[in-house]
């Protein structure tokens, strides 16, 4: 036989046994003796995604006959489907708006907010920076609308030698829950920000990637890319506004609410529709009791007791209701 | 006395590559300074070639370092996990995207091909809507494909179609993305015939149909080939559009082309593994992309022996 | 049998006399007719696609334009849509498009072209077998992962290469306007090869025997005569370039500066799209009826481009023999 003509055979071969190889593997999971089966679609935030992932991951090892599946449209996008009963729950790191909320009234879809997670919003600067505390107010000095602040030396009111050195700004993008909860947090109201900053988009490892590479650098990312970080930033402490305590982001200082104001929850939204279905109902449930391997796996922080009932009883009011 | 050192070795060099040019030039008998202009262009060619590989290589080469530490067939059959990175595969993805390029295929190239004809050898380009169809196609290239994903949305998955979320809308969205890479490719094969291949044709008596079917569609083959490697690579290799239509970026189950229960793709999966904190899956983000390859070479591989086959020159 | 009709009926008109046949076809042909209609219906769905793109980009932007004067759209020097209060120039993301495809063609006509003619003219059949391959799967690599090379190899890569350019941050719209580039080398490469293959032998033959060099050849006969096309390739891989979205949204950023700096990070039609698409923004808010303005802007553009090239294909289209 010719070459070309090996050349094809051998490629479909790969092709079949890539095929037969993908396919053969499912049976291989099959763990709990669970014996539910149906479907379950989640979509909406990106950030919120790895908890609904490893939710996911978890109830599958137990119940091998429910298929889930997570997008990742955004949450606009995830209440846009949600609202249009296209997903069955919708994962959403700010709050669902008037419009959505007007959405989902009109087409019948009945949905409880439950919340499934803390997470710690940090402001990280390069471990080389001296500069350990900051007050909101010295925060929102950079921060805010129209600052003028270019260097470290501008920054009124910082204890450590900081000189005069440049200040480099990073920041997700400015279509994110991130974004909302940090600018109103801050700067007081939501979209509220100085426009002069590296705006790093999609991916969150910009920041940690940016600051960790420049010594005078400054960004805000969620906890979990802190931690993962494995050093290469520094997350500030932010001092209290009560107790005027400089409190750094831990899993505790945010579970006992002393992390304020960067703290947030982080939500998925059920509909009323998609509970009557068993598997949702225990999927939703697994969520909320086993949520330390969960908000673990993908280093969130986890809710408190109070939290855990909170949740519960808002995804058994929505059943009944 | 030869000098030392490195002026010497310089001067010999020159002087080498003054002797060649020279002898080149007597033996051709073209004039010195063209030889040296010859040269030279060659050289520049060489150096455009070499860089585009380079790049290529470096990509690749990029990719495989860090992704090494995850580097094995596992990856090929096992699952996406959240939980434990270190067992995780890519397998329910990488079927996801061949079900997906395989509707691709099947739409691009016979609608693709037929535009290219109906453009070529059938439409009188006087008049009006043949030049608006022109003018479509050409724009159609040129739409972000984020734009077809916003399309795919409105019309395929849900609109007139309904389809709903399921991978042939995937499918339909990809197609409409690449097919004007095709049929601009595949015009530009048709219309490089001869045309006296074709007059020779109806001289024999043979119908417009036939003349294509039978002499401008097998010499047009390796120039339609070429354009559908593009596409499919191209189609393949999307993300932002399949995320609009339903695409998941997290399913442990073999998709179907017509079920519902979600699917997903290939560089769907690497982008989501690529954005995670954890720096395990930035790893496997770099295996996937070594995966993708790996994939877009075999199917590349058939379309390059069929064009290779049916290559002549005229 | 159509061979026979055809002498036959020249054989009656030759003779002058004896019963008229007209040198039509005996019958109407319908197969050929009904494989012209279907032909026709294949290149009509190019108009049903673009006729779908406008009306589902349409119908949002009115609603835009309704809230947002045209001339803050087009005119405005700040692009903020997120913010508060938002601004909606577009301005900053139309330069960075035009700025990273300039940059982008800037790279891959040289490359391609020099490749192009290296395979068409001087390389062996064995050579070009498998050049032209792999250059073509450069054309299968995902954006995503060109993005990331760009962000992660390139840009250190191109840092250290032009230190005395103003770096700052890990975003740049050179290095991203690179990358495109890189990823249209094939297109161009591949189509432009394809071009100048088809130039009939006898042509290049002729030239060489009046004596001309291989360079000569090459460039004043091979490359005029394939110049429509390559002038296609190359209006297609600018096409391609304008509407990446992955590579500019991971490589250049997400900030909309005003600017044409190699080293600023800038955000791009698409890549504004891309992220706002798939990011948090309610559906049905002013902010996200931008997706649409900015796609039909787009569109348009793009639209203006293709119908000036369209012109000079035509003009350049040399038929041989």
């Amino acid at each position: 036989m010719t070459s070309s003509k090996w050349l094809t055979i051998v490629a479909c071969v790969s092709v079949l046994a890539l095929g037969v190889g993908a396919c053969g593997d499912d049976d291989e999971t099959s763990g709990g003796g669970g014996d539910l089966s149906g479907t379950i679609r989640i979509d909406g935030s990106s950030t919120v995604a790895p908890l609904s992932e490893a939710a996911a991951e978890l109830f599958q090892a137990e119940q091998p006959g429910v298929k889930v599946t997570v997008g990742t449209s955004g949450t606009g996008g995830g209440f846009e489907k949600f609202c249009a009963g296209e997903t069955d729950i919708s994962d959403a790191s700010r709050p669902i708006e008037e419009d959505e909320i007007a959405a989902c009234k009109s087409n019948g879809i009945a949905f409880e907010e439950v919340q499934v997670a803390n997470d710690a919003l940090s402001v990280v600067v390069n471990p080389e920076n001296p500069v350990e505390c900051m007050t909101v107010e010295q925060v929102s000095q950079i921060w805010d609308r129209g600052s003028k602040v270019d260097s470290w030396g501008d920054v009124k009111g910082l204890e450590a030698d900081v000189g005069d050195e440049g200040m480099e700004l990073y920041g997700p993008g400015t279509d994110s829950g991130t974004f909302d909860h940090f600018t109103e947090a801050i700067n007081g109201e939501e979209g509220v920000t100085r426009s002069n900053y590296n705006n790093i988009g999609e991916d969150d490892n910009g920041v940690i990637n940016g600051v960790a590479g420049d010594e005078w650098a400054l960004g805000y990312v969620p906890y979990s890319y802190v931690e993962e970080s494995a050093g290469k930033v520094k997350p500030l402490q932010i001092e209290n506004p009560e107790s005027g305590e400089c409190v750094a982001p831990t899993v505790e200082t945010v579970q006992d609410a002393s992390y304020v104001p960067l703290g947030r929850g982080l939500f998925v939204y059920p509909s009323g529709e998609a509970l009557q279905k068993q598997e949702v109902l225990d999927f939703l449930t697994f969520y909320i009791s086993e949520n330390d391997p969960i908000t673990e796996a993908a280093t969130f922080v986890p809710m408190t007791e109070a939290q855990k009932e909170a949740s519960q009883q808002k995804v058994d009011s929505l059943v009944e209701g | 006395m030869a000098a030392l050192g490195p002026q010497a070795e310089r001067t010999r060099l020159a002087a080498a590559g003054a002797r060649s040019v020279t002898r080149a030039a007597i033996l051709s008998g073209q004039p010195l300074k063209d030889v040296i202009k010859g040269r030279i262009f060659f050289a520049l060619l060489l150096l455009a070639l070499g860089l585009a590989l380079l790049g290529l290589a470096a990509l690749i080469l990029d990719a495989v370092i860090d992704g090494r530490s995850m580097l094995s067939l596992d990856l090929l059959t096992n699952s996406a996990s959240r939980i434990s990175p270190e067992t995780a595969g890519y397998a329910n993805a990488i079927y996801g995207t061949i079900l997906l390029i395989g509707g691709v295929l099947v739409m691009t190239v016979p609608i693709g091909i037929g535009s290219a004809i109906y453009l070529e050898e059938y439409a009188d380009r006087t008049k009006w809507w043949n030049r608006v169809v022109e003018l479509n196609i050409q724009n159609l290239a040129a739409v972000p494909s984020i734009v077809y994903g916003i399309l795919g949305l409105a019309f395929i998955v849900r609109g007139p179609l309904d389809l709903g979320f399921i991978l042939f809308a995937g499918s339909i969205t990809l197609s409409l993305l690449v097919l004007p890479t095709v049929i601009i490719a595949a015009r530009e094969a048709i219309r490089a015939v001869p045309p006296s291949i074709r007059e020779g044709s109806f001289a024999l008596g043979a119908t417009r149909w036939q003349t294509v079917r039978r002499q401008v569609l097998p010499a047009a083959i390796p120039g339609i080939a070429t354009g559908v490697i593009l596409a499919v690579s191209r189609a393949a290799g999307e993300t932002a559009p399949l995320l609009l239509v339903g695409a998941a970026t997290f399913v442990t189950f073999d998709p179907t082309v017509f079920g519902d229960n979600g699917y997903t793709a290939l560089p769907v999966m690497i982008f989501n593994n690529a954005k995670q904190a954890q720096p395990e899956f930035h790893v496997l983000a770099a295996a996937g992309i070594v995966v993708m390859l790996a994939v877009i070479l075999l199917m590349n591989s058939f379309a390059i022996w069929l064009r290779n086959r049916y290559e002549q020159r005229w | 049998m159509e061979a026979r009709d055809a002498i036959g009926a020249s054989r009656a008109i030759g003779t002058g006399g004896g019963p008229s046949r007209s040198l039509q076809a005996p019958s109407p042909r319908y197969g050929e007719k009904a494989i012209e209609a279907i032909l026709g219906l294949c290149a009509l769905l190019s108009v049903v696609t673009t006729t779908a793109i406008v009306i589902s980009l349409l119908e949002p932007s009115i609603d835009f334009f309704g809230q947002v004067s045209l001339k803050e759209f087009l005119f405005g020097t700040a692009w903020a849509p997120t913010f508060t209060p938002p601004e909606f120039g577009v301005l900053p993301i139309v330069l960075a498009t035009m700025v990273t495809s300039f940059w982008g063609l800037l790279v891959a006509i040289p490359l391609g072209l020099g490749a192009a003619i290296y395979l068409s003219e001087y390389a062996s059949p064995r050579a070009r077998k498998t050049i032209k391959p792999t250059l073509e799967v450069l054309a299968g690599v995902p954006t995503v992962a060109i993005g990331f090379f760009a962000l992660f190899f390139m840009r250190p890569v191109l840092e250290d290469l032009l230190p005395f350019l103003p770096w700052s941050g890990p975003q740049a719209a050179g290095v991203a306007g690179l990358a495109v580039g890189l990823m249209i080398v094939p297109i161009i490469a591949s189509l432009s090869e394809d071009a100048m293959s088809a130039v009939p032998t006898g042509l290049r033959e002729a030239a060489y025997g009046l004596g001309a060099t291989k360079m000569r050849v090459a460039t004043r006969v091979v490359l005029p005569a394939a110049l429509s096309g390559i002038v296609a390739s190359i209006v297609l891989a600018t096409s391609r370039a304008v509407g990446e979205t992955m590579i500019v949204l991971l490589a250049a950023g997400a900030s909309p500066n005003l600017t044409v700096g190699f080293t600023e990070s800038v955000q791009t039609m698409t890549a504004f799209i891309g992220q706002t698409a798939t990011g948090d923004i309610a559906t049905g808010t002013v902010t996200y009826y931008t997706i649409f303005a900015v796609g039909l802007l787009l569109f348009l553009m793009t639209l203006i481009l293709n119908m000036i090239s369209i012109r000079l294909v035509r003009r350049f289209h040399e038929a041989y023999d």
